[in-house]
């Protein structure tokens, strides 16, 4: 919202100027958007008289003016028609900024004359749309006069308006605010009840009194309606508003001035003489028909608009004809233009929900929409109406009926009981209890003794303009506003006793210790969104219209994501469109497999394409086997089981390499992880060149770290032995895993066998089709002694056995 | 010249001479081994009377001890410049470029994150969580946004689809402060925690996105005013932003949930195209704040006559953007790897209080 300073002038006596006011208002919880100040940019130019003109030595339409200036006598070149000698005009000096022609003046001959300046048409300063010449102005006003101060170009401020206060969408109500906050006296004045003089010919039905519980109105018969005064226009159009005529005019200034939205009718354009507000119907042509069409209502926006049920509609022709959507829009059908000479004036109240439902469905906004959506000031009905009588009487002329009042205005707010103490105890201001009553007052709340019974020592009746105040601690809000935060007092919360742990539960300190490893790994961390496309969520196991949004942002951002891994795969595919194909990028969200608030995991996952830069030094490692290791460490540093961790391949889900991924499990209940590379066919869909290296930990999954004792570690185990190593090699068949090898050999001996490493596995000649060789080097760490040749023997022995017993046969 | 003196000068020349050790060793054989000139000479005194072997063993040993050390002197030369050769031979070109490796790193919003919580965590505060999606009774009713209330439009909340039995629409977080309502309902005053985490608005300019980030906090005790409120904040702020002190307005604002409510400014400086803070004329908002509304207390299970406290809550990538200078918000959630590699941060750049916060 929007208002010019002389306006709040009418409610608020300040010598205050308008930086100080928009200071004030921003302390007091109104948030100035900007200052507009026309006098800032009007402040280099000054009035000016041309002594002679005489035309330019070299261009026939350009003349040589000598200027008296407030800068003495200038010679200034001119090519507006109307130069002449004794014309008293705009001046703008060298260095001055033309916000009209958006240009700072400098020093420059025109057609080889100097120009020391300028001199300026309405235009040129925005003080108009268009002139014709520079500006004329009375040959009284002095050379050097301000030119700010004579087109009454007054500073306007742009502010929002919190939907709490709805008082604070007229300019009066933020007077009463700045007046308490003493930036200056607030002007009351009495608004006259003007007799009627005769019954009001148009009457009132309310079908709805739950949308419109009171309604008040009058006739004013004769005026003369057509365009409104000079001042009135101005006052409008500063703020932006279109001047239109008196009558709809009179009802905006109400609105802007009081936050009170009124409406006129022509009362010729009327049918019947009853006035019926009613909740939106089918219409009467479709009534018949089962269901039924809803009725149609042509605004004064030009546009038509479907009446629900949910509407409140303004209808005459004894409540068949729609005119308006109450307390939203009036009809074109009825709408006051030049030649109305009877006007009923309305003066309601509409139900905040039901106007804001039809803003909402009908997607219709106006002045009166947002006033009555936020709540209007339900005392204001009569007084609305007595002041807009008397606006038109004076504008318009015309003879006032009577006022036809019905229904009941909605109960003003309830007195409570208040302890003024509450106002240090929760603001921590220590105020006394008169300054506390003092700026309740001034806000328009009534204060007196609570009664004997009450351990509250007051009662406190909040005004009828302010419906959003309901109990003690919107009075400290009050309070506290009005006497500044700046005076809140510094006070250190109290020590607390920290956890001795941390405050981190092991699953948020486990986040972050992944965060931290995988970037040392080489991982860079992104942060995409929690959404993604619906067809992409089910190519990742998700997509279940439970998890799909009502309202996307983008059809392609509609759906929950299952997994972290499709936008990593989709960033991946950005960067190699940039040219940046090789990354490594991990993410730690959140994944959504139902919409309930246990159905959120945490996922750490990571995305590799392995486009390696080729090197000198040839390839380095396998970028499915290097990411196996990150991996690894990763599950390491978070401290997952990794020793108990079972791999199992061939039963990842769809969007894996069948061949090339393998899971990581705590028994087949619990998959931790997923890993490996993906499926083309899902990079294919996902536009994403592969091929591209995965993994997926649900941490949710991982279970922590049990043992209960403390921080102490177990004594270490050093053996002073040096440990001994033997190669074996097995033929086993290609598709038996060496993990399986592995195992068997290392569980061979479980207190002797320290680790097996595979260092050869070999296809070719020397093996049969369709088997393979695998090298195992078999690490021995003699525990209480060195061991003999016959002890060696029968452990190597026990390791062949084992092996054995997977299938593989000891390579001669 | 004596036999002995000519043999000493044959053999110190041979030594001399020899090239390698290979030739080293043939000239000691030829001299110390089993039948050497010198062995010979040393055999021989076997055969020699007293009188002549008191006179010739010295010189024979002499002899020997001499011959000896300069076979061992001259190999020690020859061993050195052995090595020198073979090292000029192993000799590689260290311009060539190693193995390069990806360079990681934290993505700025999580490395500020985590700086809020280690200054919270200062502070005594406990870190609490929430689910992304929400229903409406924890992200707005028990907030005590009134249903239909016109402040629920200023969220431009994200639904999902009605539940096909229920009808319920669930929304996607608009905010952390459903974490408040699940923190209060779990467990009893005193309370002090911050919740972080992810929220969603449907938004998308320039300076807003669909999904966002946020940081909650909440303090619920006895005797907690919005003094406290002031200082915990202006401290925190400070802190956060690495001065010794910031200085801030608190100005009144609206939200439902606290009641009075403020946003806080700091005051700075835009005018050079950087910001600076503590300077200047401008004011840049920071973060919502308020007391907690007595009917979210009730709508707790807490008495807001027994209890009250204070809430805040502010966006955690604009702050990162604030305090490391990303100017724009839209690439923190695109993922290009050239953009996270010059705005992200050290793995080892975690914070503490003893190097700072990164």
């Amino acid at each position: 919202m929007k208002f010019a300073l002389s306006w709040l002038k009418d409610h608020l006596e300040t010598e205050a100027d308008v930086h100080r006011i928009a200071e004030a208002m921003t302390m007091a919880g109104l948030e100035v958007e900007e200052v507009l100040d026309p006098a800032a940019k009007l402040a280099p130019f000054t009035v000016a008289k041309i002594l002679s003109a005489e035309r330019h030595p070299n261009a026939d339409r350009l003349q040589v003016c000598q200027v008296e200036t407030v800068d003495g006598l200038k010679e200034i070149v001119c090519g507006a028609p109307n130069a002449r000698a004794g014309l008293t005009t705009i001046y703008a000096p060298i260095g001055a900024y033309v916000p009209g022609l958006g240009v700072t003046l400098v020093e420059k001959p025109v057609r080889g004359v100097v120009s020391n300046g300028m001199l300026c048409s309405a235009s040129e300063l925005e003080l108009s749309d268009e002139s014709d010449g520079i500006q004329e102005l009375p040959p009284e006003i002095p050379v050097g006069t301000p030119v700010a101060g004579l087109f009454g170009a007054e500073p306007v401020i742009d502010f929002e308006v919190t939907p709490n206060r709805p008082d604070w969408l007229g300019v009066a109500g933020i007077a009463r605010d700045l007046a308490a906050a003493s930036v200056g006296k607030l002007k009351h004045f009495d608004i006259a009840v003007v007799r009627g003089a005769f019954p009001s010919p148009i009457t009132v039905r309310l079908d709805a009194p739950e949308m419109c519980p009171v309604f008040a109105g009058r006739v004013i018969r004769g005026v003369k309606n057509g365009p409104s005064p000079a001042w009135l226009q101005k006052r409008l159009t500063a703020i932006g508003l279109r001047s239109i005529n008196r009558l709809v005019d009179v009802t905006n200034l109400i609105a802007y001035d009081r936050a009170r939205p009124l409406h006129v009718y022509d009362v010729a354009k009327l049918v019947g003489t009853e006035i019926v507000v009613r909740a939106g119907q089918v219409s009467a042509e479709t009534a018949h028909i089962e269901g039924g069409e809803p009725e149609h209502l042509i605004a004064l926006d030009g546009k038509t608009y479907a009446a629900a049920a949910t509407d409140c509609v303004i209808a005459d022709a004894g409540g068949e004809r729609p005119i308006g959507l109450g307390g939203v829009m009036g009809g074109e059908s009825t709408g006051c233009d030049e030649t109305t000479t009877d006007v009923f004036i309305e003066s309601a109240w509409f139900d905040p929900l039901v106007i804001a439902q039809t803003g909402r469905a009908l997607g219709i906004h106006s002045d009166a929409q947002y006033r009555f959506a936020r709540g209007v000031d339900p005392v204001s009905v009569t007084p609305g109406l007595e002041l807009a009588t008397r606006l038109i009487l004076d504008l318009c002329g015309g003879e006032p009926s009577e006022i036809v009042f019905v229904g009941e205005p909605p109960a003003s707010p309830a007195p409570f009981a208040f302890d003024p103490a509450y106002v240090k105890r929760l603001s921590g201001m220590d105020l006394d209890d008169d300054r506390i009553g003092t700026i309740l007052g001034q806000l328009g709340f009534l204060v007196t003794a609570g009664p004997a019974d009450q351990a509250e020592p007051w009662t406190v009746t909040p005004p009828s303009w302010r419906r959003d105040v309901e109990g003690r601690a919107d009075l400290v809000e009050e309070v506290a506003r009005i006497e500044g935060f700046d005076s809140l007092p510094d006070t250190p919360l109290p020590e607390v006793a920290r956890p001795a742990g941390g405050v981190l539960s092991p699953r948020q300190a486990r986040v972050r210790t992944a965060r931290r490893a995988l970037a040392a790994l080489g991982y860079a961390e992104a942060v995409t969104w929690s959404f993604t496309k619906q067809s992409t969520a089910v190519l990742f196991g998700g997509g279940d219209d439970r998890l799909v949004l009502e309202n996307p942002i983008a059809a392609d951002l509609d759906c929950m994501r299952p997994s972290a891994l499709p936008n990593l795969i989709q960033a991946a595919a950005r960067n190699a469109a940039r040219g940046f194909a090789d990354a490594a990028l991990f993410e730690i969200g959140p994944i959504y497999l139902a919409d309930g608030p246990k159905d959120q995991r945490t996922v750490i996952a990571g995305l590799v394409a392995p486009h390696a830069a080729r090197h000198w030094a040839g390839s380095g490692e396998d970028a499915l086997f290097a990411m196996k290791g990150d991996l690894t460490t990763l599950l390491e540093e978070i401290g997952a089981p990794v020793a108990s961790l079972q791999l199992a391949q061939g039963q990842n889900r769809d969007w894996w390499h069948p061949g090339r991924s393998a899971r990581l499990q705590l028994g087949t209940k619990n998959v931790m992880v997923e890993f490996g590379e993906l499926h083309p066919r899902v990079l294919k869909a996902l536009d994403a060149d592969g091929p591209m290296l995965g993994f997926e930990i649900v941490l949710d999954n991982v279970p922590e770290p049990r043992g209960k004792g403390g921080k102490a570690r177990g004594s270490a185990d050093l053996s002073a032995f040096m440990p001994l190593t033997r190669d074996f090699a097995f033929v086993v068949e290609d598709a038996k895993p060496v993990g399986d090898l592995v195992r068997a050999a290392t569980g061979a001996d479980k207190a002797l066998i320290a680790e097996v490493r595979v260092f050869d596995v070999y296809r070719g000649k020397g093996v049969d089709e369709g088997f393979k060789s695998v090298a195992l080097e078999v690490v021995i760490q003699p525990r209480d002694a060195t061991l003999t040749e016959a002890e060696i023997e029968a452990l190597t022995a026990k390791v062949v056995a084992a092996v054995e017993k997977q299938g593989g046969k000891l390579r001669a | 010249m004596t036999d002995l003196a000519t043999l000493e000068l044959d053999l110190i020349n041979a030594i001399g001479g020899a090239e390698s050790v290979a030739a080293l060793e043939e000239v000691r054989v030829a001299a110390l081994g089993k039948s050497g000139s010198v062995s010979g000479l040393l055999k021989g005194m076997g055969a020699m009377s007293p009188d002549e072997r008191r006179e010739q063993g010295p010189m024979i040993n002499g002899l020997r001890d001499r011959v000896a050390a300069a076979i061992a002197a001259r190999k020690a030369e020859l061993e050195a410049a052995e090595l020198d050769a073979r090292l000029q031979a192993e000799r590689v070109d260290l311009t060539l470029p190693a193995r390069p490796r990806r360079k990681g790193g934290v993505h700025p919003t999580m490395q500020v994150m985590d700086e809020m919580i280690a200054l919270f965590a200062e502070m005594g505060f406990a870190v609490a969580e929430g689910p992304d999606i929400e229903d409406d009774f924890h992200n707005f009713t028990a907030l005590n946004f009134p249903p239909k209330h016109p402040a629920r439009e200023m969220h431009d909340t994200f639904f999902l689809k009605p539940d096909p039995e229920t009808g319920e629409r669930k929304v996607l977080r608009t905010h952390t402060s459903p974490v408040q309502v699940r923190t209060m309902m779990s467990q009893k005053p005193p309370i002090r925690i911050i919740a972080p985490g992810r929220t969603f608005r449907k938004d998308s300019d320039a300076t807003h996105t669909p999904m966002f980030h946020q940081i909650e906090g909440l303090v619920i005790d006895r005797d907690i005013h919005m003094g406290h409120l002031k200082t915990t904040l202006q401290t925190f702020i400070a802190r956060f932003f690495e001065l010794d002190e910031v200085q801030a307005r608190f100005r009144p604002h609206h939200f439902p949930f606290t009641e009075p409510s403020a946003e806080m400014d700091i005051r700075c400086d835009r005018s050079g195209g950087k910001l600076v803070f503590n300077t200047g004329d401008d004011w840049l908002e920071i973060l919502g704040c308020g007391m907690v509304h007595p009917n979210v207390l009730k709508n707790c299970g807490i008495d807001p006559d027994e209890y009250q406290g204070f809430a805040f809550g502010m966006g955690v990538d604009r702050l990162a953007m604030l305090k490391y200078g990303v100017p724009d918000l839209r690439p923190m959630f695109d993922a290009d790897t050239r953009w996270l590699a010059h705005y992200g941060f050290s793995a080892f750049a975690a914070p503490n209080p003893a190097s700072g916060l990164s």
